[in-house]
């Protein structure tokens, strides 16, 4: 099987302090991965490595056979490796309708154009509200994000994505600082990813990761210290010594 | 979804027609405004020529501070290469009026460009304190090349064609302010256009959250370039109408002081409306022009306290207050 996107051996150290050690990893299309670890094992380096915010110190990042480690974040999305935000970055006076079409015409090409109007494009309204209905946020379409629940900003977030017809997407805590309540519908969400969509969530909350993922990748100190079944990721000794040293995320994954 | 899909493109329709006629209303009223100076006020068009001129300067300075969230204070070097290029061309018997202002317009844009490319490298203060020595180096520029600009004496003699044929330059000032004022409004209607496009509401993003951007895969240092160019272009048309419009051109126009007081009359009237730009420019520069009359040593203390005044009742700048008195009204009606 063929590997849509893989990274291999990929590192990045801060003066003498390495935070990703020797990282390899491959993911064929339609793939659901969650990678988790304790508070400060390299998530986030990592995800900033793969997107491009930061160049790593050694080893690449290939998607589609391709090697993309050279290029930068912007090239990447185009490319079609595309991530969600931790804490959501949205426009809080644009509507969501607003921030969907925006991504539909920079996919498109057509985000630059001064002699066309933003809402002009029938075809384009048609597909953001495709997009904004499968995540059920039509409701909400016009009005501001700054006037929308924290639970539909993160679904927005998914929907930004989703609209730019990525072949991988990074899900960087996707349910992060969402009222439980509201988690069945992100979850509901990710259910409805396109299925050829290769998906990699990093994850704090375990009952998503268990529900959500066919594959578990554990990080800790920055490297890979487990890479297989959801199920037999708690049994794991390393996975549990890594945990150990914190309370929280030790009583979430018993 | 399918249900709705459909409900969305029909509710769609209302909306835009609204901001139609909103646009168009703005632009009806900006229009009767300027036709109600020409009659009321038929000795003073020279000034309301300068109030055009300035806020085709404080309409550029919005494009990149209102809708890119680029800090400037050095905007009046768009303006004053406008001005030089056009008393340049003019000085060397380029006299016909439309080809000035299209003159100080390409002027403007490479200007814009330069300053564009030179700002953008940095962030923040950096980028602020760029634009200050941008206008400095113009000024110090323009002081230096006497023998094109007229160094400090100021570059004068313009001897203007009558436009398209007809109409002089005449002592009043009322070809050129009706010029100007047509100017005016054609500009207002493309920039409404401009920020209206898929590449205003770009701008808009980049101005929030340009790593967000990033991540939607637009590269965010040529979009600013390009609102850069066409803001140098607004500008440098200002500076061509000026230049025009009096028949001579002094270091002034490529001036900080200048630049800082575009950006005052901006925060005035309220940033990313382009409405704002104007109703800033025409308040303290009429403010300006009536309390220098009336108390001509202490009126810049007056202009401090009417800005402070309006920074603290409205934030937003006087345009914002009349879009919450129009929001009010709509709401109870």
């Amino acid at each position: 099987m063929s590997a849509l996107f893989q990274v291999e051996n990929l590192s990045k150290s801060f003066g003498g302090l390495a935070v990703s050690r020797d990282i390899s990893l491959s993911m064929p299309a339609g793939e659901r991965l969650a990678l988790i670890g304790p508070n400060g094992a390299g998530k986030t380096t990592f995800v900033n490595l793969v997107t491009g915010q930061l160049k790593p110190s050694a080893g690449r990042v290939l998607l589609n056979g391709q090697d993309i480690t050279q290029l930068g974040a912007v090239r990447r999305v185009r490319k079609g490796l595309v991530r969600t935000f931790q804490v959501t970055r949205l426009f809080s006076d644009l509507t969501p309708e607003e921030h969907v079409t925006l991504a539909v015409l920079q996919r498109e090409g057509k985000a630059t154009r001064i002699l066309s109007r933003f809402h002009g494009n029938s075809h384009v309204a048609d597909e953001v509200n495709g997009i904004l209905a499968t995540l059920g946020l039509h409701e909400v379409a016009r009005r501001k994000v700054g006037q929308i629940a924290y639970g539909q900003q993160r679904l927005l977030e998914i929907a930004i994505a989703l609209a730019l017809k990525p072949k991988v997407l990074l899900l960087d805590e996707p349910a992060a600082g969402v009222p439980s309540a509201d988690t069945p519908r992100i979850e509901q969400a990710l259910e409805r990813l396109p299925p050829s969509l290769a998906v990699l969530m990093i994850e704090h909350d375990m009952d998503l990761v268990f529900r959500f993922a066919k594959r578990v990748v554990v990080l800790a100190a920055g490297e890979i210290i487990f890479e297989g079944l959801p199920s037999e990721v708690a049994a794991d000794p390393r996975v549990r010594e890594a945990y150990l040293g914190n309370y929280a995320n030790a009583r979430s994954i018993a | 979804m399918h249900i709705i899909a459909h409900e969305g493109t029909v509710a769609a329709r209302p909306k835009a027609r609204s901001r139609w006629w909103r646009d168009a209303a703005g632009i009806a009223l900006i229009a009767a405004c300027g036709a109600a100076g020409f009659w009321l006020f038929p000795d003073n068009l020279a000034l309301l020529t300068r109030i055009v001129a300035v806020a085709l300067l404080v309409l550029s300075i919005d494009l990149i501070v209102g809708y890119c969230g680029v800090a400037t204070l050095g905007q009046a070097a768009l303006f004053g290469a406008g001005a030089y290029a056009a008393g340049i061309a003019c000085v060397n018997g380029v006299t016909e009026p439309m080809t000035l202002i299209a003159i100080g317009a390409a002027a403007g844009a490479v200007a814009g460009l330069l300053m564009g490319a030179i700002m953008l490298r940095a962030h923040g203060l950096a980028q602020l304190v760029l634009s200050i020595a941008i206008v400095q180096l113009f000024h110090e520029a323009a002081n230096k090349a006497s023998a094109y600009t007229g160094g400090s004496d100021g570059l004068a003699g313009l001897m203007v064609s009558p436009l398209f044929g007809l109409f002089e330059f005449d002592l009043w000032g009322r070809t050129a302010y009706l010029m100007g004022l047509a100017l005016l409004l054609l500009v207002f209607i493309a920039l409404k256009f401009v920020v209206a496009s898929p590449f205003g509401m770009l701008c808009r993003g980049i101005k929030q959250d340009p790593i967000r951007i990033r991540a939607m895969g637009a590269f965010v240092f040529p979009v600013l370039l390009k609102m850069f160019v066409i803001s140098g272009a607004v500008a440098g048309m200002g500076g061509a109408l000026a230049a025009i419009s009096t028949q001579v051109v002094g270091l002034d126009s490529v001036s900080f002081e200048l630049s800082a007081n575009a950006l005052v009359m901006l925060v005035l009237g309220g940033l990313g409306t382009l409405y704002g730009a104007l109703v800033g420019t025409v308040i303290f520069m009429g403010f300006e022009h009536v309390v220098s009359a009336f108390n001509p040593f202490h009126w810049m203390t007056m202009v401090g306290a009417l800005l402070i005044a309006v920074v603290l009742a409205a934030p937003g700048g006087l345009s914002s207050l009349m879009e919450k008195v129009s929001a009010s009204k709509g709401r109870s009606s």
